[in-house]
């Protein structure tokens, strides 16, 4: 039988070639995909193959390297997405944010700026902010080629129109250095301002749709909007109840079958920081109330 | 007082060790053996190899074994493993004219030059449940008759001669061939990456799509030309050696639809193809990439496309099955921090929805002293 | 005439030699102006600098077709080493190629002359990677862009002269264009096409 015998960081040199120059042009481009031949990946496509494969591209031995998964560390894809780097490339793994090199994330920016050592790569499954739009990539390539961004206004305006505002809570599009439109993978849109002007390098990989694509440092980012209708991040409007942090983002944990609940930081690392700092929150379920005017 | 939760790493060891003793079963029954599966769940074993694009019968039933039968799970399991091999080209094309055949069929005509040749099939078989198989069953050894040495020629090569069906495209000579691992799919396709996302694209989903151009999306009139199913060999040219070097024989399916002629002002009316090929015995795999082949090329050919099978982006983005159930299952990862997102908005949507309803029903005082 | 066994050796360590030159490489394209070192060691033929060397073994295959310079394609142990070590096919038309290899600017062709990419596959593009002679020394510049925070410096010695000003084009040819990588020894500076570059002097 024809044993397998794998590469450092799984991927033969011939793809990390391939992927190597893809994301040299995505760089090059800010926020255009650059279509590259993905591979078959031992996990499923959709569980972060794209990201996987940038982050095996440019994974070295001085690495430290961290994974999250909606902000957590301890999410069984990431860690199974750490594991998988750890034995393949034997990299060093953290989950202490500001320690790693690389972070590999899915629906998550940490809360923890990032600094110019650092490179993101997120896991994306829909590269193409047009494709609820226009499902035919001969069409949305035409669209991108033209700077033709019609459609997309004309449906953000169409749920200011019904709802007043803007409908879309996540994967919310941004437009990159004043050219190309760009979806940000399912990230909350309170995550997006994180992206403009970041001094670290953000990479995008999607590898069932085989494109990958970039934002280098200190670019600028901007969330579509209107002038009458700007942008506003949401955040549920209650401290954190583990570390009382005010300014992260909240996941809502069903605490009974009563309508108890709470809120917690998403982002695992930054809550206990906070917590080994000091910071206690009320560990209690805040009661459900939207202040008036609050964030949008 | 909440803690978050931890110990995903030993919940995933633990999963692992729990699939491996259900994939064993009762330890009382004997294990299943690769050859048995290769041996015994053959076609099984053609469609991984077909779908996972690697000819090797051995790692196919390795991987049948290991995905306890899902043979979606099987084909994964070889796409994965191919990605990781070397690519030193492309063989010689391979003649299906020259093939051993062990079964050929074809519909247009009742006896071609070579015969037709029932073989190994299902066709005509009653489908009853037959209970002497479950256990202990010896067939009857098969009928057998002095090996033929008549050729046999493809059917579309006989009407090709009289000019009666378009000629088939010849590749220019040291012209590369198009490999959609290796290289990023743009649209318009041409045929050769075509065909090789319908060869390697789910056998239920082309069933599917063939079906649909039957019913009448994207009719076009087909006629089983020819299937035939056999061994050829596999030639390699290395540039360094200079000639051909033979590598092995595979065993293939071949399906060559006979379409609706077609013609113009300028161009006589012929027949039409639809063209399928696949590892092992894979007749309905086949025949209806084939079907799907031919609806594909409507536009080259001039007809109009509405339909899904003439579809490109529609068929050939959605044909793989490693892909799609990657995609759909991924549903099942967390979402809560995109959900918590879209829950948030629901509220706000719903609360503004009660204010402005309330609002529009108030007594007449009430809104008379709001404004 | 040089036979295969005396041609210049590739990487000692192939996986992680090309894995630190290009993280070299990313960083520089990422951060235009930045000057960045390549560690790894090669062999290289004359004419060809280290630095290009490295980034020859971890950027180029057969993929990925190259336009040498005169000086370049003169060099049987340039192409010899290159088609030994990388396989990648030599063109004589610059459109057509991913990476053009200049070692000597003077002779640096029209920049019209490489692939620009289109508008809608702008990545299909030369990278255009110069030999020039110091990345420390020279004139200085102002580079502003994606990748930069504010403004950053660069001096360079580079020939031909007016390449920054040959270099505008990007600005309006944008998102098409052509990225280049300076490469003075084991020093690496990329100007990618988003880059504006001023002389200081003038």
């Amino acid at each position: 039988m024809n044993a397998p015998a794998y590469n450092f960081a799984y991927l033969d040199e011939q793809t990390k070639r391939m992927i190597r120059r893809a994301i040299l042009k995505a760089i090059a481009i800010p926020g255009y995909q650059v279509p590259f031949a993905s591979r078959e990946m031992p996990m499923p496509y959709g569980w972060g193959t794209g990201g996987v494969q940038v982050t095996a591209a440019i994974l070295g031995p001085q690495d430290v390297l961290k994974v999250i998964d909606q902000g957590s560390d301890d999410t069984t894809n990431a860690i199974s997405i750490r594991k998988f780097f750890a034995k393949t490339a034997g990299v060093a793994t953290t989950t202490a944010t500001e320690e790693a090199t690389v972070i590999q994330t899915r629906h998550r920016i940490p809360e923890t700026a990032l600094h110019a050592n650092q490179v993101l790569v997120y896991q994306v499954p829909i590269p193409e902010p047009l494709r609820f739009l226009e499902p035919r990539e001969t069409e949305t390539r035409r669209m991108h080629a033209l700077a033709e961004y019609g459609l997309m206004h004309v449906k953000l305006y169409e749920d200011i129109a019904r709802f007043g505002h803007i409908a879309t809570a996540y994967a919310y599009p941004v437009k990159v250095n004043a050219r190309y439109v760009m979806d940000p993978s399912p990230t909350p849109k309170f995550d997006n301002p994180k992206m403009d002007h970041s001094p670290a390098l953000q990479l995008f990989g999607a590898g069932r749709e085989k494109r990958i694509y970039a934002i280098p440092p200190y670019t600028k980012v901007v969330s579509l909007d209107f002038e009458d209708h700007p942008f506003e991040p949401y955040r549920f409007n209650a401290p954190c109840a583990l570390c009382a942090a005010e300014n992260s983002y909240l996941d809502e944990i069903v605490t009974d079958d009563k309508g108890g609940r709470m809120f917690v930081c998403s982002d695992t690392d930054y809550c206990e920081g906070r917590q080994a700092a000091g910071h206690h929150g009320s560990l209690s379920a805040a009661p459900y109330k939207e202040k008036a005017g609050s964030h949008g | 007082m909440y803690v978050a939760v931890k110990g995903g790493e030993r919940a995933i060891e633990n999963a692992h060790r729990l699939l491996a003793d259900t994939r064993r079963g009762d330890r009382s029954v004997a294990e299943v053996s690769l050859d048995q599966i290769s041996e015994q769940l053959g076609l099984a074993v053609d469609r991984v190899m077909s779908e996972g694009s690697l000819y090797d019968r051995e790692l196919a039933a390795l991987a049948i074994k290991q995905a306890r039968g899902d043979l979606i799970e099987a084909i994964f399991l070889v796409r994965a493993f191919r990605a990781t091999l070397p690519r030193f080209g492309a063989s010689e094309p391979v003649d299906t004219g020259a093939m051993r055949v062990l079964r050929r069929v074809s519909a247009t005509f009742k006896d071609i030059p070579g015969g037709q040749i029932l073989g190994p099939t299902f066709d005509y078989t009653h489908r009853l449940l037959d209970p002497s198989l479950a256990e202990g069953f010896v067939p009857e050894v098969p009928a057998t008759a002095e090996a033929s040495t008549a050729p046999t020629p493809r059917v579309t090569d006989i009407l090709g001669r009289d000019g009666l069906i378009e000629s088939s495209p010849q590749a220019e000579d040291g012209a590369s061939v198009g490999d959609l691992t290796r290289e990023p799919l743009n649209f318009p396709a041409d045929r050769d990456l075509r065909l090789q996302n319908l060869a390697r694209g789910d056998e239920g989903f082309l069933l599917a799509m063939g079906y649909s151009t039957q019913r009448g999306y994207g009719r076009n009139h087909p006629f089983v030309g020819e299937i035939r199913f056999g061994e050829v060999e596999v030639e390699f040219s290395a540039e360094d050696v200079g000639f051909a070097v033979p590598l092995g024989s595979i065993e293939l399916t071949e399906c060559q639809m006979v379409n609706q002629f077609k013609g113009s002002a300028t161009e006589a009316p012929c027949f039409t193809r639809g063209y399928g090929l696949a590892f092992g015995q894979s007749e309905r795999k086949t025949m209806s990439m084939a079907l799907v082949d031919r609806a594909l090329r409507a536009r080259e050919l001039g007809e109009e496309a509405l339909a899904p099978a003439q579809d490109e982006e529609f068929v050939m983005s959605h044909s793989d099955n490693v892909q799609a159930t990657g995609f759909v299952e991924h549903l099942k990862l967390p979402h809560y921090v995109d959900f918590q997102s879209e829950l948030g908005l629901l509220r706000k949507l719903r609360q503004e929805f009660a204010e402005a309803f309330a609002e529009a029903n108030a007594p007449d005082t009430m809104k008379e002293a709001a404004e | 005439m040089t036979t295969i066994a005396e041609l210049p050796p590739g990487f000692v360590d192939k996986v992680l030699s090309a894995q630190s030159t290009f993280r070299s490489v990313m960083d520089a394209m990422a951060r235009p102006g930045s000057v960045q070192r390549i560690v790894p060691m090669a062999g290289a033929p004359a004419t060809m600098m280290r630095g290009t060397a490295a980034i020859a073994l971890t950027l180029f295959d057969h993929d990925t077709p190259l336009w040498l310079d005169a000086r370049m394609s003169e060099s049987s142990d340039v192409t010899k080493w290159l088609k030994f070590h990388t396989g990648a096919p030599v063109v004589q038309d610059s459109s057509i190629a991913s990476f053009a290899l200049i070692s000597d600017g003077a002779t640096l062709p029209s920049l019209e002359r490489f692939a620009l990419g289109t508008n809608e596959y702008p990545d299909r593009s030369t990278t255009v990677i110069l030999q020039v002679d110091g990345l420390d020394t020279g004139r200085s510049f102002e580079l502003r862009g994606p990748g930069i925070d504010g403004v950053t410096m660069l001096q360079a010695s580079i020939r031909p002269f007016d390449l920054f000003e040959r270099l505008r084009m990007n600005e309006t040819l944008f998102p098409r264009g052509i990225d280049l990588v300076l490469v003075a020894d084991d020093a690496v500076v990329a100007i990618p096409r988003t880059t504006r570059v001023e002389s200081k002097e003038s």
